[in-house]
Formats: C-alpha cells, structure tokens, sequence
C-alpha cells in the first residue's frame, strides 16, 4: 500500500476494528518496523535509519494515544517536560516551553496535579501538550478520543483542529468514530482487512462541526431543529 | 528478663551491629546488581522490547538455581567463593558474600515482577518520544514501577535478616545466631526470647518504613 499525507492537512484513517489502522499509524514513526518499503517524513527517509537519528526524527513527531499513556507518577508539569529533557532542552528553557504548552490546552492551573487527579478529557489535553512540546510538524494520534464521552470528544476534536490552523501542524488521526472524520479531516483514508481501500479528500464547507458540546444529552438524542448532520 | 538483657547488653549491641552489616551489604548487593538484572530479565522476556531466549533461559536458570538452594547449603557451597573474593571465608564480611548472591538473584526476581506491571502504553509513549534506552529505564519504567520496587526491597530485606540468622556456622554473627548461642545452646530461654523480640522490632521497623514509603511514592 501507498499513502501520502499533504502537509498541513487533518488526515483520518478509518475503518473498523482490526483492519490494521494502529499499525499504520505506527509505521509512520516506525514503533512498528515494516517489512519492506520505506517510511518517508518531511522529506527524511525514516526507514534504514541509524538508531540514534531515528530518536532524533521521533522527537519531533507527536503522538498521543486513546489510552493518554502519561507517566501516573509525575505531575503534569513533568510529564510535558520529559520529551524536552529527551531534547537536551535547558531548565529554564523546557519550564518556559512547558507554560507554553500547557496554556494551549487551557490546563495551566494543573501544573501541579497529577494523572490521577484529572478527568479523560483533561488527561488528553496533557497528552496533546506533551506531544507539541517539541513543536512537531506532525502529530500522530491514535484513537483519541475513543474512551472520552460525545461532548469531551467534541472539546478535544476541537484542540485538535486549532492545532492545524494556529501552529500548521500536519494531523493524523486513526479512529473508528465516524464522527471525528466527519467533523475535522480534510483528508480521509478507509482501510479494510490491512489494505487501503479508498483515499479522498473534502472541501473546506463540507465539515461539520464539532458542536455536540452545546447539546444537552435530551438534545442529542431527541434532535435539534436545524442540524445539518440530525 | 530485664537482669539478662542487662548482663548481656554489650553482646546484643555487637550482634544488632552485625545483623546490621550483613544486611546492609546484602541490599546494597541488591539495589547495585539485582535492580539491573531484574531489568535485563525484563527486557528479555518473551515479548517485550528487547527479547532474547537464549540470555532469558541463561538468566532465570541462574536464578532459579541460586533461589533454589537451602540457603545453609548455599552458605557452604560457596565457601571457596567468599575465600577467593575477601580472602576468608570466617567472619561477618565472609558472610556477607553469600547473603549478597542471594540478595541479588532474590531482588531481581521482585524487579522484573514490578516492572511487568508499568502499562506497555507508557512505554511506546516513551519511545514515541526517541527515548533511548537508558532514558526509558530511568525516566519511565523505574517511575512508574518506583512503589513496587520500594515494596519489593522491603520484603527482600526482611528476608535478609531472617537468611542472616544462620550465619553462625561460618562466624556471621548477628542476633539470630547470638540467640542459637546463648538462647538455645546455653539453655538460657529467656535470653533467646530477648533476641527474637529483637529480631521482631527489626523486621516491623523495615515492614513499616518501606511501606510508608512505597505508599507516598505511588501518585497513580
């Protein structure tokens, strides 16, 4: 199979469960080592890459996970900084770098929780500020919203598209939600059973946005008068 | 009671100080060499990240050996050993040789148990992020296993001291054997039952330390 991802684009991968999405996604950082063929990002041939060059390049790609994956026993502030100590950032550098992030997921008051201590959708936007630390031009992101509620998912959906738009970061997103496909990506790949079986992509009006979070559940289920997508 | 703690107060201090030696060394021995053997053991398990069968086999067969011993005949076993390593085989330093092997095989044990339980998701976050090896040991994995690997030297320590007890048949001392000598031996009940209620605080003040400890450490 063959797939281009356009920098600056929002690409979904969809398909049901098993159809080899997540293995996809891990190619494109090569936590999974392929076979035969070559992982190519921003130009750089991952593939066949020295160990220590391919940390390097991994450092500057994003990934966050449906299970968030932040390490329980560091605060939030250290979980964010751990990617810039794996950079050889500076103390004051990396504290400066982790406001920085933290800000844009609107958890600056948390610095000092820990994991535990925050909800799913709060654990997320952690896990996002943690990916941007390095100011990746790609953010992979596997199922992440799979285990939040419609109006979390909404809220990181949302986190997500600002990425995109304030800071060009190209997106890929694996996911079995129509919803999230529908909502932000502009690009759309459909696997089955490990192949690739269609591959488009969507004009800027056609996205519906993620706005279940204004709907009260009774909403949501009853329907709202006036909803493109009810 | 108290005229036979009194009479042999010198004797008790001496023998506390050498349970405190040979067990000390014994940890030490643990947190130096088991900790990263229980790390390797990890690492090659069938798998996980760096997955080896033949040093796998080569190094739990090592272990299993060593746990398998009745530890007085491993003590003696090892006799040409401890000579060849501090010159004597005679004394509380000769001792700790023994108690030190199987410090480090019994450790490593509870580390790669600990380590098992760290969510393989952590650690695909860690490489996600071009960890290095080192990194995702020191930044990763002992972080989040940290309360279980506090936990697991508790229970290695209190196991210590007990194993230290029979290092009277090659001069060790300590309280265990300050106990057989003078408690068992010499037909002075009361002061084998002074040495034991020793051995009792000793093991509830290392019970109670660790567990604090792990208690604090663990923010999941």
């Amino acid at each position: 199979m063959s797939l281009k991802v356009e920098p600056g684009a929002i690409h979904g991968i969809i398909g049901a469960s098993g159809a080899g999405k997540s293995t996809l996604l891990r190619l494109m950082n090569l936590l999974e080592q392929p076979d035969q063929g070559t992982v190519t990002v921003g130009g750089r041939e991952l593939t066949g890459m020295p160990d220590k060059l391919l940390r390097r390049e991994r450092q500057k790609i994003g990934m966050i996970f449906q299970q968030f994956n932040l390490v329980g026993n560091l605060t939030v502030h250290r979980n964010v900084s751990i990617p810039l100590e794996l950079a050889g950032v500076s103390k004051r550098e990396r504290f400066k770098r982790m406001r920085e992030c933290l800000d844009f997921v609107g958890l600056a008051d948390k610095a000092e929780q820990y994991p535990a201590q925050l909800s799913g959708g709060q654990r997320q936007r952690v896990a996002i500020a943690r990916a941007l630390a390095n100011e990746p031009k790609l953010l992979l992101c596997d199922e992440p919203t799979s285990s939040l509620d419609p109006s979390t998912t909404a809220d990181i959906l949302g986190v997500l598209k600002h990425i995109k738009e304030s800071l060009g970061v190209t997106v890929v997103v694996v996911t079995h939600e129509m919803e999230v496909v529908k909502s932000i990506c502009s690009h759309v790949s459909v696997m089955e059973s490990g192949r690739l079986i269609d591959s488009f992509s969507r004009a800027e009006g056609e996205f519906s946005p993620p706005q279940i979070a204004s709907l009260s559940y009774r909403e949501q289920i009853l329907g709202k008068a006036g909803n493109s997508y009810v | 009671m108290f005229e036979e703690m009194l009479k042999y107060q010198t004797q008790m201090w001496e023998s506390i100080g050498e349970t405190f030696i040979m067990v000390g060394i014994s940890v030490g021995a643990a947190l130096l060499l088991g900790l990263p053997l229980g790390t390797l053991l990890y690492f090659c398990r069938k798998g996980q990240l760096y997955e080896n069968r033949t040093l796998s086999f080569v190094l739990n067969s090592i272990v299993n050996i060593i746990r398998s011993f009745p530890f007085l005949l491993l003590v003696v076993a090892l006799i040409p050993v401890t000579r060849l390593l501090v010159g004597t085989a005679i004394g509380t330093i000769a001792a700790t040789v023994p108690l030190s092997i199987v410090a480090i095989a019994y450790y490593a044990r509870l580390v790669e148990q600990s380590l098992l339980e760290v969510p393989k998701g952590t650690i695909e976050a860690a490489l996600s992020m071009g960890a290095s090896k080192l990194a995702l040991v020191v930044k990763f994995l002992y972080v989040e296993a940290r309360s279980g690997l506090v936990l697991g030297l508790t229970t290695s320590t209190v196991s210590f001291i007990s194993f230290s007890t029979v290092m009277g048949v090659v001069g060790g001392g300590g309280v265990g054997d300050f106990a057989i000598r003078y408690g068992y031996q010499r037909f002075e009940t009361e002061v084998m039952v002074y040495a034991i209620l020793v051995m009792i605080v000793l093991v509830q003040l290392v019970q109670f330390t660790g567990g604090t400890l792990a208690r604090l450490l663990d923010k999941r």
